[in-house]
C-alpha cells in the first residue's frame, strides 16, 4: 500500500536521529533556501523550523506557483473570464488570488463560468460536452505540471477539440535559481532543490547551475525525513566546504529525468522571457506555446487586453520570494494582509510564504 | 479588496463563516442564548432545560458511498442536539425540492431518513415540503431541526475547557469529507472509503453513564477537527495541546489527503465526536466510547492547558511545534 510507505519516512525515530546529526555537525551560520511551495509547506507543517539548532536557518523561496505568476497575468485570466462563451478552467490555487481590482472567486460569484479542475483533461471533457463555447485552462505551474498539460494540447490537437485552449504563463525553476544568485542583497549558503520538478528535469538540469556557482545543492522529496536528510547534507557540504549536487530523493529522481515528459514539453512549448511577480523578468524562464500548436494558444486566440495592473501597494512578496524577507518582516502582514482578506498572493495560497507562517509558525 | 457579494467560503465553516454569524447575524438577533454560539441553543423553558438546533443539508451529491443526504439530515441534527448535552427526542423536516426530480429518488432519500430517525431513536413531528422551478435549488435541500432534554447533572458548553482536560476523540477523522470530494464530478477516484454519517446520540449516553465530569462536546463537522478545537479554545480562553501521531486517520484517507493537498485537521465528519473530560475520568469515558460501535478507534488526542490561550499547537511526527490555525475558507485543490 503506497501510504506505508509515506509512513517511513514520518517515521519518528528516524526523523530525531537526523535532527541529532544536524546539530552535532553544524557549527556555522548557515541560511538555506528551499525552493519549492510544496517543501515550504511540508518544513511548516511538520515543525522542522522548530527542531533545528540556531545556527540554521531556512529561507522561503520563489517555488509557490501562483505566487510568483506577474500580476498582469492574474489580471489577463480575469479579464479572459468576462469574455462571452468562455468556460475558464482552473486548478483551485488560483482561484482567490486577487488581481487588480478582483478575483476568479468573485468573478465566479459575479455569475463568470470559471470551473476548478484537478487535471487538464477534465478541461478536455468540459470543452467536448460543450461544443459552442471555449473552453480556456490556465497554464500556471512548473516543470511539474507543464507536461501534463503539453500532453492535454497535444491530444486535444489529435482529438480535433477546437475549443479547447490554453494561455500559458508556466514558469522554469533552473532560470530562477540564477536569477536569484544575481540579485543585489540575496545570501544564500545552500538550496533544497524541489523534488516533483526534478523528477521530470532530472539532476542534469542543475549541474551548469551548481557547476557555475559552486553551491551546495540537494534535491530532496517531500517528508519530514527527506527534508532533513538534505539539510544533514548541505550541512555537511557546508562544513566540509565541500559544495556538490547531491540527490537526496533518489527514489524518484534520476540523473536524465523523465524523458518522454521532457519530449512532450519540449513538442509542444518553448522557452520564453517571463515576468515574475514583483522579481521582474528573467531571461528564458517561461513557456510559450509553440507556432504548430496556435490554434490551442488563448493568448493568441483572445484578443485580451490588460492595463493599469498594479502590484498590491506595500506588499513585500518581493522580498518574500527572494527570502531577502521574512512575512513577520512586511508591514502588512497580520495587520491588514490576513488569509480572510489578503493583499498578497503568498498570503492567499496554500503554498505562499506568507499563508504558511501565519497559519503555522508557533 | 473586501467582499460585496457572498462567496463560497461564506459557508465553509471557518474563519469566514464566522465573520458572518459573529458581524451580521449575531448583531441582529442579538440575545444571551444565541450569543453562546454553541451546536445548537441551550435554555430552560418551565423548568426542564432544552437543547433545540437547527441545521441545512446540502450536500452533492446527494447519494454517496456511507449515506445520503436524509440520513445524513437526520444524524447531522440528532448529533448537534447531543454535542449540547440533550437527549434528543423530536425532529421537524423541511424539504426543498426541484422541479423534475425523480420520485424514486426522494421515496429512498425518505425512507432513509426513517430508517436513521429510528436507529437515533427520535420522532419526526413537523415538516413542510416546497418544490422550487429548475434551477432554483441543485436537485433537494433538506433543513432539519431538533429538540432535546437536557438531563439535570449535564453541563455542557463549549465554553467550559478547564486545564487538565483530556480531548477525546472517537475516531478516524475525515472520512466524510474526503468521500464526498472524490464523488465530486472531476474527481472520480475508484476508492473504498465510505462516510461516517452516523448518530451518536446513544455513545453520548454511554459516557454520561460513567462521567458528570464531560465539559465539552462537539462533532467536529464542516470545518473539521482543526476548526472546532479553535472553537473550543477561544471560547474557553485556554490553550489546546495535541498530538498528530496520536490522530487517527484511515490509510486510505490519508493517502487522498497528500494527492490532492488537503489536511484531514479541516475535512469534515459527520460521525464522530470530541469530548472534553476531567483527567481523573478520561479511562471510563474512553472504554465507554470504545463499546459503542462508532467508537472502536478513540483515543486521547491532546489535553488543555493554561497557556497560549485560545491558541491550539500541536506537537508533530518529527518532535516539532506548528500552529492549527482555524480554516479561513473553502479548501482548494493544489497545483502541485
Amino acid at each position: 500500500m503506497a501510504l506505508k510507505h509515506i509512513e517511513e519516512y514520518r517515521d519518528s525515530k528516524l526523523s530525531k536521529a537526523l535532527v541529532a546529526k544536524i546539530k552535532r555537525t553544524s557549527s556555522r551560520d548557515i541560511r538555506l533556501m528551499e525552493v519549492c511551495g510544496t517543501h515550504t509547506v511540508s518544513i511548516f507543517r511538520s515543525g522542522i523550523r522548530s527542531v533545528l539548532p540556531p545556527t540554521i536557518s531556512l529561507l522561503s523561496g520563489p517555488g509557490c506557483p501562483v505566487c510568483v505568476t506577474d500580476q498582469k497575468e492574474i489580471d489577463a485570466f480575469i479579464e479572459l473570464s468576462r469574455v462571452e462563451g468562455v468556460i475558464i478552467t482552473t486548478f483551485g490555487d488560483l482561484m482567490r488570488v486577487p488581481g487588480t481590482t478582483s478575483s476568479l472567486q468573485k468573478q465566479r460569484a459575479e455569475g463568470k463560468d470559471i470551473r476548478v479542475v484537478y487535471s487538464t483533461f477534465d478541461a478536455i471533457e468540459i470543452a467536448k460536452k460543450n461544443p459552442d463555447r471555449k473552453v480556456v485552462f490556465l497554464g500556471v505551474g512548473f516543470e511539474t505540471t507543464a507536461p501534463t498539460i503539453a500532453a492535454a494540447i497535444f491530444s486535444a490537437d489529435q482529438m480535433k477539440v477546437t475549443n479547447f485552449s490554453v494561455i500559458s504563463a508556466h514558469k522554469l525553476v533552473p532560470p530562477a535559481l540564477e536569477a536569484l544568485m544575481a540579485a543585489e542583497n540575496v545570501m544564500i549558503d545552500g538550496f533544497i532543490l524541489p523534488g516533483h520538478v526534478s523528477v521530470i528535469i532530472g539532476e542534469k538540469a542543475y549541474l551548469p547551475f551548481c557547476n557555475h556557482h559552486q553551491i551546495p545543492c540537494v534535491i530532496a522529496g517531500f517528508e519530514p525525513t527527506d527534508i532533513l536528510q538534505a539539510i544533514s547534507m548541505l550541512v555537511e557540504q557546508v562544513e566540509n566546504r565541500a559544495p556538490a549536487l547531491e540527490n537526496a530523493y533518489s527514489r524518484a529522481v534520476t540523473f536524465e529525468g523523465n524523458t518522454k515528459a521532457q519530449k512532450m514539453l519540449d513538442d509542444v512549448f518553448e522557452p520564453a522571457d517571463a515576468c515574475w511577480r514583483a522579481i521582474g523578468v528573467i531571461p528564458q524562464s517561461g513557456l510559450k506555446i509553440r507556432q504548430k500548436y496556435e490554434h490551442h494558444d488563448a493568448g493568441k486566440l483572445f484578443d485580451i487586453k490588460v492595463s493599469g495592473s498594479m502590484d498590491p501597494k506595500g506588499c513585500a512578496c518581493g522580498e518574500i520570494l527572494t527570502g531577502t524577507k521574512t512575512p513577520p518582516e512586511c508591514p502588512l502582514y497580520k495587520t491588514i494582509c490576513t488569509p480572510i482578506d489578503p493583499v498578497g498572493p503568498c498570503m492567499v495560497s496554500t503554498e505562499g510564504t506568507c499563508a504558511a507562517y501565519y497559519k503555522y509558525h508557533v | 479588496m473586501k467582499n460585496d457579494k457572498i462567496l463560497l467560503d461564506h459557508g465553509s465553516g471557518g474563519k469566514i463563516s464566522h465573520h458572518l454569524t459573529t458581524d451580521m447575524l449575531l448583531p441582529v438577533f442579538d440575545n444571551p442564548i444565541l450569543a453562546q454560539l454553541n451546536d445548537g441553543a441551550i435554555f430552560e423553558l418551565e423548568g426542564k432545560r432544552i437543547a433545540f438546533s437547527t441545521d441545512s443539508y446540502t450536500v452533492d451529491p446527494i447519494f454517496f458511498p456511507g449515506g445520503n443526504i436524509g440520513d445524513l439530515a437526520i444524524n447531522g441534527t440528532v448529533n448537534d442536539v447531543a454535542m449540547c448535552g440533550g437527549q434528543p427526542v423530536y425532529l421537524s423536516v423541511g424539504l426543498i425540492i426541484e422541479e423534475g426530480f425523480p420520485i424514486k429518488d426522494l421515496e429512498t432519500i425518505v425512507s432513509e431518513m426513517g430508517r436513521a430517525a429510528k436507529i437515533a431513536g427520535v420522532t419526526v413531528v413537523t415538516g413542510d415540503t416546497k418544490v422550487v422551478p429548475k434551477g432554483a435549488v441543485d436537485k433537494i435541500f433538506i433543513n432539519t431541526s431538533g429538540l432535546g432534554l437536557i438531563p439535570r447533572d449535564v453541563d455542557i458548553a463549549s465554553h467550559k475547557a478547564r486545564p487538565g482536560d483530556q480531548i477525546i476523540l472517537s475516531g478516524t477523522i475525515a472520512d466524510h469529507g474526503i468521500t464526498i470530494l472524490t464523488q465530486r464530478e472531476g474527481l472520480s477516484f475508484d476508492t473504498s472509503i465510505t462516510s461516517d454519517t452516523a448518530a451518536l446520540n446513544h455513545m453520548v449516553n454511554q459516557m454520561f453513564a460513567v462521567s458528570k465530569e464531560i465539559h465539552v462536546l462537539r462533532d467536529p463537522t464542516r470545518g473539521g477537527v482543526g476548526t472546532a478545537l479553535n472553537e473550543i479554545a477561544d471560547k474557553s480562553k485556554m490553550g489546546i495541546r495535541i498530538y498528530e501521531e496520536r490522530i487517527p486517520v484511515k490509510t486510505e484517507v490519508a493517502a487522498t489527503c497528500e494527492l490532492l493537498g488537503f489536511d484531514p485537521l479541516y475535512l469534515a465528519n459527520e460521525g464522530k465526536l470530541l469530548a472534553f473530560v476531567s483527567a481523573a475520568d478520561t479511562d471510563a469515558v474512553l472504554a465507554a466510547i470504545r463499546q459503542n460501535p462508532f467508537g472502536n478507534d478513540a483515543t486521547v488526542i491532546g489535553e488543555v492547558v493554561a497557556d497560549h490561550a485560545g491558541r491550539v499547537i500541536m506537537e508533530t511526527r518529527i518532535g516539532g511545534s506548528r500552529i492549527v490555525d482555524m480554516l479561513t475558507g473553502e479548501q482548494l485543490p493544489r497545483i502541485c
